[in-house]
């Protein structure tokens, strides 16, 4: 049985353990702030606070807001108050130096850029650059560049020439099943609000009528881009896209994966292309690795996708379907996502060759699933899909 | 009120529910919050506010949201119909000038949910049911709302709360909510009830349930609920189950199994999950429960 945490005789009383425990439960990665400490306060107010289930219950309610956070804040109410004596923290409610370098959320990956660093890598910078790709299918001896410069793979005018397609590629998915009417010249229904007050003009004969209808709804787009080893050779062409697609489009969202996931749309949102792909290099280590298509589009359905894709989202997944994983994960993400309403569009650049057959089991699993399927290796390709992407 | 006493009110209204769950609504009345409950389908989310309601004897005021719920169905709308009838008449009557001034007045305001829920004399329990499938525009709104206590008509001016209600909003993780709104509101997480607690529940919902037979179905549910399932069956399915057992007078899981696997059709919701809970698997966990 755990016993009651002894503060030490110094500690400013109540008030400033409450702030303590708040501030124990921001560095844990909570986001609760001073409206949650004060809202804590009063709550306690309410309880018998010699009571610790009571106090226990009370704090959960106030200070957790959903159910993962739920499920830790046992553990973290146990560590701060019931911890038999040992003051981990301190009560003073100190600012906490960083306090998003101990969350765990950040741990899981969301924020590479600034701690992730150096990499284990022993030739650092020093892989040869064997594939100035032309998008031709060369045989290269691939190794593992784990730090590659993407400016070198990515030029500002091939990121500008895609801004323009992939404008265009947004602007042909709209989703046509808005139920919300707007007002519209061309409408299928009265729109009453403004009959009336435009009657009152005429006193009150309804003469013109104006409509409403239903618009259509811009749809998110969501690319995850494959750079991996075998993805190498194409990297040129769909990073220049990813990189114009997040440019030209303030929603959509863009991260790439080879053996883990990362999140790139905010660093390709730098206003100088160089420098957004300079940003990328350091994010994208370990390009041209090996490939865990299945685990990391888990992660992104476990994750990301939950706060990011709707039913108005379409996922482009840029991948050539040759996972070292397992094909069941692969099978469980898609499914994942799909449950969560959006279309998923994968692109793969083999499937241009004339006897390809998507036999590669990652890729075979993952069918069932796809909205559409469609071959791309060149940005010409992927402006082409705009008809087919308008029917989406 | 303590939160003992609410507890007690509520299941003396037939709502078993947890130490935590009593506290978040104690304090969401306490502290005048907005309450979010999060859940699987059938735990007994709306239920709450429901009897709550009851507790509070007051009204419950119920908005079920859907994709595409906009503002004219939420908060207000004018009643177009009787405004062009009353313009024709005033017209006829030689009364123009009065018109504008009459037509737009609370007579021909027709109020929906988050408009009456502000405007009645005793606070009611309003429940925002299903807010994840609102959109986030909505939820903008709503944030607002639960903001301010007041809503602005643009013919009529600002109407403020007369009383505060009680907000309870219910989730099943169709979208995740904004950080924004759930920072607003007091959280609960209703998962699924233990053995103890769903006995009781059985006990409160159907007192003339034989206790031996109690035991059996808590006992059959609890284990149907650790299979792997696409749907896992909640207390809103415990309850179906309860009332068909009682309604074919079975007194026993383990005498007709042909007749326990037709009731399944109250507990497993899905076709797979149908198939794959076969007569053998329903008899085996028939036989550990009784």
């Amino acid at each position: 049985m755990s016993r009651v945490t002894k503060f030490s005789g110094r500690d400013a009383g109540p008030t400033a353990r409450v702030a303590g425990f708040v501030d124990h439960l921001r560095a844990h990665g909570f986001r609760v702030g001073v409206a949650e400490a004060e809202a804590s306060l009063s709550a306690l107010s309410f309880c018998d606070t010699y009571e610790s289930a009571m106090v226990r219950g009370a704090l959960r309610a106030v200070l957790t807001g959903c159910a993962e956070e739920a499920g830790r804040f046992d553990d973290l109410f146990d560590s701060y108050w019931l911890n038999g004596g040992r003051v981990a923290q301190r009560v003073s409610a100190a600012p906490n130096p960083s306090p998003h370098v101990h969350s765990s959320r950040s741990a899981a990956g969301q924020s590479q850029g600034d701690g992730a660093g150096d990499p284990t890598a022993p030739d650092d910078g020093q892989g040869e650059s064997t594939s100035g790709g032309e998008g031709k299918l060369v045989a290269t001896v691939v190794q593992q560049k784990m730090r590659r410069d993407l400016r070198e793979v990515v030029t500002p005018e091939d990121i500008r020439e895609a801004e323009v397609i992939a404008r265009r590629l947004g602007a042909a998915l709209r989703d046509r099943r808005s139920r919300r009417r707007k007002a519209a010249t061309k409408g299928d229904r009265l729109h009453f609000r403004k009959v009336m007050r435009q009657s009152l003009q005429t006193g009150g004969e309804p003469i013109r009528l104006p409509k409403k209808s239903r618009p259509d709804r811009p749809q998110k787009i969501v690319a995850i881009c494959d750079v991996s080893g075998s993805m190498t050779i194409y990297a040129q062409v769909f990073l220049a896209f990813v990189a114009g697609l997040i440019r030209a489009d303030d929603a959509a969202d863009a991260y790439l994966f080879h053996t883990r996931l990362v999140r790139i749309a905010d660093a390709l949102r730098d206003r100088d292309p160089l420098r957004a792909m300079g940003r990328l290099s350091v994010l994208a280590d370990g390009f041209g690795g090996g490939s865990k298509i299945g685990g990391s589009l888990l992660r992104f359905s476990k994750t990301y996708a939950r706060r990011f894709v709707d039913g108005r989202t379409v996922v482009l997944i840029l991948s050539d379907g040759y996972d070292t994983g397992r094909p069941e994960d692969l099978a469980e993400a898609l499914s994942l996502l799909r449950k969560r309403g959006c279309k998923i569009v994968w692109l793969n650049p083999l499937k241009g060759w004339a006897d390809y057959a998507p036999v590669a089991a990652g890729m075979a699993a993952a069918l069932p699933y796809l909205t559409l399927f469609r071959p791309a290796n060149t940005l010409a390709d992927l402006a082409s899909l705009e008809p087919e992407m308008m029917r989406l | 009120m303590t939160c003992a006493e609410l507890q007690t009110a509520m299941a003396d209204k037939g709502y078993v529910a947890s130490d935590d769950l009593a506290m978040a609504v104690f304090l969401a009345l306490k502290l005048g919050r907005p309450l979010l409950i999060e859940g699987a389908a059938g735990v007994g989310k709306t239920e709450i506010a429901r009897v709550l309601s009851q507790v509070l004897d007051t009204r419950l005021i119920r908005l079920q949201c859907y994709e595409g719920l906009d503002a004219s169905q939420a908060i207000y709308e004018w009643n177009y119909q009787k405004q062009l009838l009353a313009i024709r008449a005033a017209a006829e009557g030689g009364r123009v000038a009065e018109v504008e001034q009459k037509i737009f007045s609370q007579e021909f305001l027709l109020e929906r949910p988050l408009l009456a829920a502000i405007r009645q004399d005793k606070a009611p329990v309003l429940l925002v049911d299903e807010i994840d499938r609102a959109d986030e525009e909505f939820e903008a709104y709503l944030l607002e709302i639960l903001a301010e206590f007041q809503v602005t008509i643009p013919e009529l001016g600002t109407v403020p709360a007369t009383t505060r209600p009680v907000v309870i909003l219910t989730a099943n993780g169709t979208r995740d909510l904004s950080d924004a709104l759930r920072r607003r509101c007091l959280y609960v997480n209703v998962g699924y009830p233990d053995r103890q607690t769903e006995l009781r529940i059985l006990r409160a919902r159907c007192p003339d349930l034989a206790s031996s037979l109690a035991h059996q179905i808590v006992g059959f549910v609890q284990s149907l609920r650790k299979e792997t399932l696409e749907k896992t069956p909640g207390i809103a399915e415990t309850l179906d189950f309860t009332a068909a057992l009682m309604g074919l007078g079975i007194n026993d899981l383990t005498t007709d199994p042909a007749l326990l696997q037709a009731t399944m059709a109250t507990l497993l919701k899905t076709e797979a999950d149908r198939f794959n809970i076969t007569t053998e698997i329903t008899q085996r966990i028939a036989g550990q429960a009784a």
